[in-house]
């Protein structure tokens, strides 16, 4: 048994965590913080640069060709660093969607452009309250011209193109459902930055009028696509929602060792102390997870639904978890704008609803077991 | 990354395939594989026979304690070839109960410290099960601070004379021998006062007193010593130097890589998958699938989190710390999922019937046990005293009695 990364995937992370602490410093996250930008646009030059945005994509498309264990280690340490890119967006929901259902045009368009960061992609899936659902699509695409409004979309401000689920049937089956491929700068698309919880990363509205689409995958097919995705990303976002937590577990545990009160380092208090060791447990159970994740992801094998929700869950409670508790670590400088930790509780906060809330992983979670214990 | 063996590996556990095909005891697999919480019983056998008989087949194949050298009764196998050995034993490895404590711990504690001559007379017995070993550390007085023990040994010419009480000890009472540490300087520091010994239980003095539970069984004993006479050959490391002895003992304790711990969460899995409430069945309720998921993640993290240890001892590397996550987790978990089990069976929920309708009582059963699950080993707490300086280095605990004569500790809180 190898249950862990090669060296060479360990040496990829080394190299992702050497370059994002000089490129991405929590300085650079609160220029994006502070609206000083909408992304850190020579961050993602240099994501580029390093191979980093087309890692999982194959060399004939202009990827680097390593694969999804290589681009988990990276996502890992992109969600420690808080990096203000729209990372997720572009390379797990749009390039696996293309990925997944694209024809050798639409790769051959659209893939390099991601893998050299000269084009931003999204999934505009969500088009208000609720979770993932066919039923709650309801912009329709008739010949292929789009009409709806789908919020909130994650960097729909900053993308050049989204994949848009969109209803082409009304059988209440999940066969309504179809994808398409919109050039957000053309035209019949309108765009609203929409505020929220997680200043450093953006989400929008976006309004289809008459859009013109070009349909991605076949007619129909379009929510089995979605639910890939989905669980490709599930697995992906965990990986950064564990670099997270473990980010904020150290910055916490920092803390403790040089804050004095009463005389003493505060994490020499054993209800300091034990709260520092429940995250390291949550952050440690995540992290186990995610590797389960991390197999499954890249052998693309039947297990993969049940352990990308396994990693989902565990991840989101895991960095909601370390989060909340870095800031009662800390006290009241944890609750100032100055301290990097609420930060992380803000993107904690977002990561946990944004590819569905922790509910609705719960459900299919159990769903999922379900079904292989039935089998 | 991949969950396949090496080549060696592959050939190693085919071998222990066969061998446990050959050899095993079918006619308790049945029963082995349905008592998955708490202590094993055997409703027409006594436990401790059968697992002796398992132990000895097991010693004269050579497949006994494994990871020990040959000439102490094991095969010098690596510690990837234990845990290889513990997959493939399987149901079988729960006859194992009575000699866990002596393969775990003593038999550890004897090879880092006895005599050569020592080593050679007991561990091979060990090994085969033929002579049982129990740990005779705790005190009424001294749990989790093991150091404040009060059993004294006092050297009469070239013999120990011991007086005291022990708590705890499983299996004292079908044991041949014990570890045992005590005081004997009490003018020093409590770390600095402790000796070493191992006896033989059947010593005159020493008395085994079953105690009886908060669940109403008796597993664990008390074990009295009075006047009861130790050779100093029995010795294990110099005069005062127990606590260092003890750490091994201890370190042995927590290195078990792989160990099955019952999590209650399939049974829980399934309890939900066929309970019938007012609305339907329970698991389509969503606040029971809310729980249910969550318990699973954490059953789920413990056994890839154990993967990830297993996979750095195949790379011949020493696993992390991450492994001592194990029983923190598991012990609550127990305790919740039996509460949230009968809070579903609303007022029948409180009755210990055993009949099938209510899970064969298995929840009310986990409910009353799992409060020692969070005590046992370690309690919840020392643990996390473990996890935050051993693993984040955060400072230890100030020690109020470190530098304390250990008579001059006091012994009393209010009063």
């Amino acid at each position: 048994m190898n249950f862990d990364f090669s060296d060479e995937q360990k040496q990829m992370r080394d190299e992702a965590r050497k370059f994002l602490s000089e490129q991405c410093p929590p300085k650079a996250v609160r220029e994006v913080l502070d609206g000083k930008a909408s992304y850190d646009k020579s961050l993602w030059k240099g994501l580029a640069e390093m191979g980093f945005l087309g890692v999982a994509i194959p060399e004939q498309f202009g990827g680097a060709g390593a694969g999804h264990l290589e681009l988990c280690v990276i996502a890992e340490e992109m969600g420690r660093a808080l990096a203000p890119v729209p990372f997720s967006s572009t390379v797990y929901l749009a390039a696996e969607a293309i990925l997944i259902a694209g024809s050798d045009a639409q790769k051959q368009k659209w893939l390099p452009k991601i893998a050299s960061g000269d084009a931003i992609g999204t999934l505009a899936l969500f088009e208000g309250k609720g979770n993932p659902s066919p039923k709650a699509v309801k912009v329709t695409a008739n010949g292929g011209v789009l009409n709806g409004v789908k919020k909130p979309v994650p960097d729909g401000a900053i993308a050049d193109f989204a994949v848009v689920a969109a209803r082409t049937g009304s059988s209440g089956r999940e066969s309504d459902i179809s994808l398409f491929i919109v050039d957000l700068k053309a035209g019949g698309v309108e765009v609203k930055s929409l505020t929220n919880i997680d200043l450093t990363r953006g989400q929008a509205e976006i309004t289809f009028k008459d859009c013109k689409a070009e349909p991605l995958g076949a007619a129909g097919e379009g929510w089995s696509v979605i639910a890939q995705v989905l669980d490709r990303a599930a697995v992906l976002t965990a990986f950064e929602q564990v670099g997270g937590a473990d980010r904020a577990l150290e910055m916490g545990r920092d803390y403790a060792l040089d804050r004095i009160a009463f005389g003493r380092p505060i994490g020499s208090f054993q209800a300091v102390k034990h709260m520092l060791a429940d995250m390291y447990v949550s952050a440690t159970l995540a992290r186990s997870n995610c590797y389960y994740g991390a197999w499954a992801l890249s052998t693309n094998a039947g297990e993969l639904p049940e352990a990308a929700a396994a990693a989902r869950i565990s991840a989101t409670q895991a960095f909601q978890h370390c989060a909340k508790n870095n800031i009662q670590v800390h006290g009241g400088m944890g609750f100032t704008w100055e301290f990097d930790c609420h930060m992380y509780y803000r993107r904690a906060n977002a990561m946990a609803l944004g590819l569905g809330s922790l509910s609705y992983w719960e459900d299919a979670l159990i769903d999922r077991m379900r079904k292989k214990n039935a089998a | 990354m991949n969950f396949h063996d090496t080549p060696q590996e592959a050939e190693f556990r085919s071998i222990a395939r066969k061998w446990i095909a050959a050899n095993a005891p079918r006619e308790f697999e049945e029963e082995l594989s349905k008592s998955s919480l708490g202590r094993i019983r055997l409703a027409k056998h006594d436990m401790v026979e059968v697992g002796k008989a398992w132990q000895k087949k097991k010693a004269e194949g050579g497949w006994a304690c494994l990871h020990w050298p040959k000439e102490y009764g094991g095969r010098g196998a690596t510690p990837i070839e234990r845990v290889i050995w513990q997959q493939e034993e399987g149901v079988y490895g729960k006859l194992t109960q009575p000699f866990q404590i002596g393969e775990g711990m003593c038999g550890p504690t004897v090879m880092a410290w006895g005599s050569e001559e020592a080593k050679r007379r007991y561990l091979p017995k060990l090994a085969a099960g033929e002579e049982i070993w129990c740990q005779l550390f705790s005190e009424p007085s001294a749990g989790s601070d093991v150091a404040g023990l009060r059993t004294r040994a006092e050297k009469k010419g070239d013999n120990w004379v011991v007086n005291g009480q022990k708590i705890w000890t499983s299996g004292a009472h079908y044991s041949d021998y014990g570890l045992l540490i005590a005081r004997t300087d009490p003018n020093v520091p409590k770390h600095k006062g402790l000796t070493m010994f191992f006896l033989d239980m059947k010593s005159p003095g020493v008395e085994v007193r079953p105690i009886k539970q908060a669940n109403g069984m008796q597993e664990f004993n008390e074990v009295y010593f009075t006047d009861v006479v130790i050779p100093d050959s029995q010795r294990l490391g110099a005069v005062g130097e127990g606590w260092s002895v003890s750490l091994t003992t201890l370190m042995n304790e927590r290195m078990s890589i792989g160990a099955r711990l019952a999590t209650g969460v399939p049974e829980m899995f399934e309890f939900c998958s066929n309970l019938m409430l007012e609305d339907g069945l329970a698991i389509d309720d969503p606040a029971v699938r809310s729980k249910l998921a969550s318990w699973a993640v954490k059953a789920s993290g413990l056994k890839y989190t154990s993967y990830r240890a297993i996979s750095a001892l195949s790379k011949g590397e020493r696993p992390g710390p991450e492994n001592s996550i194990g029983k923190l987790v598991s012990g609550l978990m127990l305790q919740d999922i039996a509460t949230y089990a009968m809070d579903l069976e609303g007022a029948a929920g409180s009755l210990t019937g055993m009949d099938e309708e209510q899970a064969n009582g298995q929840f009310q059963q986990m409910l009353l046990s799992s409060p020692s699950m969070r005590i046992a080993g370690g309690t919840d707490e020392i643990l996390r005293n473990i996890i935050a300086e051993r693993v984040l280095g955060l400072p230890g605990d100030i020690r109020v009695d470190k530098d304390v004569p250990y008579n001059k500790i006091p012994t009393k809180g209010r009063g």
